[in-house]
C-alpha cells in the first residue's frame, strides 16, 4: 500500500500547503489507487480461486441434478454418505502411504543431487540438466514411459530381474505392488525439481563459512549438520509446502498407469474426486469430497507455517 | 436514441438474420465427436469417410472431432452439455444409453424418422446390436463401431505344444486341457509362455461378461435397474477365470493390461488372447506367425457381451441439424460405407446388407476370420448397461479385481458387489 501511495503523490507537488480537508480527500484517492492496482489479480483470484471454493462448499449441502430431478437441499446427507463409502476411506489411506512414501524421499534424494552437482565435478552441468530432465518432461509422456518399465516379462524392470534370475512380475497388476510402483515414479519426477532450489540456496552460502570451517578442522558431516542444513531450512520448507501439496494433486499418472486399480489399490483422493465428478457425474458429492480435500491442505498448510515458521532460520 | 437510428438498427439486425438464416438453409453445419478404441489409423480413415460424405452432400458440412477414448468422449460431451456448447451428434459406448437419457441429453431416433426409407435403414441392423440400443420402446442409439470379443490364436504355439493348429478349444475343459500344453517354462520354473490371456484391467466386465454368458447367466434385467452380480454361476464363471491362474497356472497372475495384450501376443507371451474384433486389422497387421480367430469356447452355452459405440443425436440441436445428422448416420451406415469400415478396422459391419456388398464377400473370402464375429453374433448379448452405468460397473470391476488379485474369493467379491450395485440402483426401482 505504501508503495503505491509513494507512486500516486510522486508527481505531484509538495502538500505542505495544503489543508487538512484535502489531505484526507487525497488520501482516499490514494487508497483508490492502490485497490485499484489490486483488482486484477483480485478479480482473477476471486473469480478462479475463491468463488469456486464457497461455490463448492455450498454445493456440497445439495443433491446432484439429473435430468428431470432437479437439484434440492439435503443438509449432511453427501457428508454422511461419504463418511460410510469405503472407497473414500480407501484412497485416503492410499493418499497416506502415498505422502508419507514420497515426500521425505524425494527431498532427501534432491537434497543428495544438489550437493552432488554443487561440487567441482567434470560433466558438472550435464549432470544437472540430466537430473533436471524427468521435470520437464510431461507427466502424462513419463507415465506412458514408466508403463513400459513395469510391464510383465519384456518390460525394462523385468528385463533386469531377468539378468538375476527372477521371473515375470505382473508390477501394476498386483494389489502390493501398484501403489509402490507410482510412488517411485513420483519421486523420480519430483527430486530433480527440488534439486533445482536447493541447488540455488547452496549457492547462496557464502564459501567462508566453509574456509573457516577447514581451518577450524571440522568434518564434512559435522559442517553440513551444523552449518549448511540449517542455512538450507527456509529452502526445506518451501519445498516441503510443495511436496505436500503435489503428493495430493499429482494423479496424471495414476489416470494412465492404473486407474484407481486393483480394486482401488492405487485410488488416490483427488483421482477418486474426478472419477465421482466426471465418470459417475454426481457433482455434488464430487464437491463433497472437493471440501475434504481442501480442508486436508489448508490444516497441513496452517500446521507446517505455525510449526517450521518458529524453527525456520532466517537470514 | 432517435426514431430514425432505431428503424436503422432494426433492419440491419432483420437483414442479419435474414442471412444467417439463408445460410443455414444452404448450408447446416454438424460437429462430431468420435472416440478411438483400437489400434490403426481411425482418425485418418473417419477424415476419409466424412469427406466423401460432404462431396455427396455439398449441403451439409460435418466437422469430425477426435476426443479421446470412449470415457474421455462421454466426459467431454457431457462437459459440453453442462457448458452450453454442445456437439450435434456423437459416438459413445452403447452402454452409456441409460446415463444419457438419464442427463436428458439425447433425442430418440425414432422421432427423427420421416419416411418409409428411414424406417426400413433402421430395421437393417443386426438385432444384437440394437439391444444395447433400445429402451422403453424407443431406440435411442444408431450401431456404428460395433464389437464382440474374439479369441486370436497363435498357430505356431499350437503346433510347437503339439497340438493341431487349425483347431482352437471349443469348451472350458478343452481351454484348460490345451492350456497345459501351451504354457512353457524354463529350467528355473519360470514361465516364458502363457496359454492364455483375458485382459483385466480398465473395463475387466465385458471380458467377464463372456465368461458368464457362457456359464448362461445374465448380468443384468432388461430395465437396468438391477444385477445379479451375486448368481451362483456368475460367481462359478469368476472362479473358473480365478483358477485359470491360480489351480491351473496358464494364465499370467493378477490383472493383466488391455491395452499390451494385442502386445503380448505378438511377442508370443501369450499363445491365446481375448479381445476385441475391433483389433483384427491391427493383430493382422502386427502378428509376425500365422494366427487364427475363432469364437471363444463355450461351457453351457457359446457367447459373448456385443460391445463398442453407437451415434447418438443430442438434443440441444436445431431441426435442420437432427436432420442432417440423420442423413449423416444413414450415410455412414449405408452397406458400402459399412463393410469400408469393417475392412478398415476390424469392426463389425453392422447390418446383413453390408455383408452383402461385392467388396465385403471379396474380403471374406481372402481373409475369412473377417466373419467371425459375424457368426458369433447369435450367440451374442447386450453388453452390461444399467442406469447410473459407470458406478454400477465400478462395483463390479473392483469385485473381479479382488478376486484376481487374491484379496477376496469369488463368492465375497461378488457379494460385496451386489451390495453396492443395488445401493445404486435403489432409486431407479
Amino acid at each position: 500500500m505504501t508503495g503505491a501511495v509513494a507512486v500516486a503523490e510522486g508527481p505531484r507537488p509538495a502538500p505542505s500547503s495544503s489543508g487538512r480537508a484535502s489531505a484526507r480527500a487525497r488520501s482516499g484517492a490514494a487508497h483508490i489507487y492502490g485497490w485499484l492496482l489490486l483488482l486484477p489479480a483480485a478479480v482473477l483470484l476471486g473469480a478462479f480461486t475463491h468463488f469456486p471454493a464457497v461455490a463448492t462448499f455450498i454445493e456440497s449441502f445439495y443433491s446432484t441434478p439429473k435430468g428431470a430431478r432437479p437439484s434440492r437441499f439435503v443438509g449432511l446427507d453427501n457428508y454422511s454418505a461419504m463418511l460410510e463409502d469405503p472407497i473414500f476411506w480407501k484412497s485416503l489411506e492410499n493418499n497416506a502411504i502415498y505422502a508419507a512414501g514420497t515426500i521425505p524421499a524425494s527431498i532427501a534424494l534432491a537434497l543428495l543431487m544438489a550437493l552432488w552437482v554443487n561440487g567441482k565435478i567434470r560433466g558438472r552441468g550435464l549432470l544437472r540438466l540430466a537430473y533436471f530432465t524427468p521435470t520437464v518432461l510431461p507427466m502424462i509422456a513419463v507415465a506412458n514411459i514408466w508403463l513400459f518399465f513395469y510391464t510383465p516379462d519384456y518390460g525394462l524392470v523385468d528385463q533386469i530381474a531377468k539378468l538375476f534370475g527372477a521371473g515375470a512380475h505382473n508390477w501394476l497388476g498386483s494389489r502390493a505392488t501398484a501403489l509402490v510402483c507410482l510412488m517411485i515414479v513420483t519421486i523420480w519426477k519430483e527430486a530433480g525439481f527440488f534439486m533445482i532450489f536447493y541447488l540455488a540456496a547452496l549457492q547462496q552460502i557464502s564459501p567462508v563459512l566453509a574456509e573457516a570451517a577447514a581451518i577450524e578442522g571440522s568434518g564434512r558431516w559435522y559442517f553440513f549438520r551444523r552449518i549448511t542444513f540449517p542455512l538450507l531450512m527456509p529452502t526445506t520448507l518451501f519445498v516441503l509446502v510443495n511436496a505436500i501439496i503435489n503428493a495430493f494433486r499429482m494423479v496424471d499418472h495414476v489416470v494412465v498407469m492404473t486407474r484407481g486399480g486393483p480394486d482401488n489399490a492405487t485410488e488416490l483422493l483427488l483421482f477418486y474426486i474426478y472419477e465421482v465428478a466426471f465418470r459417475f457425474w454426481d457433482t455434488a458429492y464430487g464437491a463433497t469430497l472437493t471440501i475434504v480435500l481442501l480442508l486436508i491442505l489448508a490444516g497441513l498448510a496452517l500446521g507446517q507455517f505455525l510449526y517450521f515458521d518458529r524453527r525456520v532460520h532466517y537470514r | 436514441m432517435s426514431v430514425s437510428l432505431k428503424r436503422m438498427l432494426g433492419t440491419a439486425i432483420v437483414a442479419g438474420s435474414l442471412a444467417i438464416g439463408a445460410a443455414a438453409r444452404a448450408e447446416t453445419t454438424l460437429q462430431f465427436y468420435f472416440p478411438v478404441a483400437v489400434g490403426g489409423p481411425i482418425t485418418k480413415i473417419i477424415d476419409g469417410m466424412v469427406a466423401d460424405f460432404e462431396k455427396a452432400n455439398p449441403t451439409i458440412k460435418v466437422k469430425p472431432i477426435y476426443a479421446g477414448s470412449y470415457q474421455d468422449t462421454i466426459t467431454k460431451v457431457l462437459t459440453a452439455i453442462k457448458g452450453g456448447d454442445v456437439p450435434q451428434l456423437s459416438v459413445i459406448l452403447s452402454t452409456d444409453m441409460y446415463t444419457l437419457i438419464d442427463e436428458d441429453a439425447i433425442v430418440p431416433i425414432d422421432s427423427l424418422l420421416k419416411t418409409d426409407d428411414d424406417k426400413k435403414w433402421l430395421a437393417g441392423f443386426y438385432p444384437g446390436f440394437m439391444e444395447n440400443s433400445q429402451t422403453g420402446g424407443k431406440t435411442w442409439g444408431v450401431p456404428f463401431q460395433r464389437s464382440t470379443i474374439v479369441m486370436y490364436w497363435n498357430k505356431d504355439a499350437f503346433k510347437e505344444a503339439g497340438l493341431d493348429p487349425e483347431k482352437p478349444p471349443q469348451t472350458w475343459d478343452e481351454l484348460v486341457a490345451y492350456g497345459q500344453k501351451l504354457t512353457k517354462r524354463d529350467d528355473k520354473g519360470n514361465v516364458t509362455q502363457w496359454a492364455i490371456q483375458i485382459p483385466s484391467s480398465g473395463f475387466p466386465y465385458w471380458l467377464f461378461q463372456a465368461l458368464t454368458t457362457q456359464n448362461d447367466v445374465r448380468l443384468m434385467n432388461e430395465a437396468g435397474t438391477k444385477t445379479n452380480y451375486d448368481d451362483p454361476k456368475v460367481v462359478e464363471a469368476l472362479q473358473f477365470w480365478v483358477d485359470l491362474s491360480r489351480k491351473h497356472k496358464i494364465h499370467p497372475p493378477g490383472i493383466t493390461d488391455w491395452g499390451t495384450t494385442p502386445k503380448d501376443f505378438f511377442e508370443r507371451k501369450v499363445a491365446i488372447m481375448w479381445t476385441t474384433t475391433g483389433n483384427l486389422t491391427n493383430v493382422r497387421a502386427n502378428a509376425k506367425f500365422p494366427f487364427g480367430v475363432a469364437m471363444m469356447p463355450g461351457n453351457k452355452r457359446r457367447g459373448s457381451p456385443t460391445g463398442g459405440g453407437n451415434f447418438y443425436v443430442f438434443k440441444k440441436s436445431t431441426p435442420e441439424q437432427q436432420a442432417a445428422s440423420l442423413v449423416f448416420m444413414k450415410w455412414m451406415t449405408s452397406p458400402e460405407q459399412a463393410a469400408k469400415w469393417g475392412i478398415a478396422t476390424g469392426y463389425v459391419a453392422v447390418s446383413a446388407a453390408a455383408w452383402e456388398t461385392p467388396v465385403m464377400q471379396a474380403y471374406v473370402k481372402e481373409f475369412p476370420p473377417a466373419a467371425v464375429a459375424r457368426d458369433q453374433l447369435q450367440y451374442a448379448v447386450a453388453e452390461l448397461s444399467t442406469h447410473d452405468n459407470q458406478r454400477v460397473t465400478k462395483a463390479l470391476n473392483d469385485g473381479l479385481q479382488a478376486a484376481l488379485t487374491g484379496s477376496k474369493t469369488p463368492a465375497a467379491a461378488m457379494k460385496d458387489a451386489q451390495a453396492e450395485a443395488d445401493r445404486i440402483l435403489k432409486t431407479y426401482r
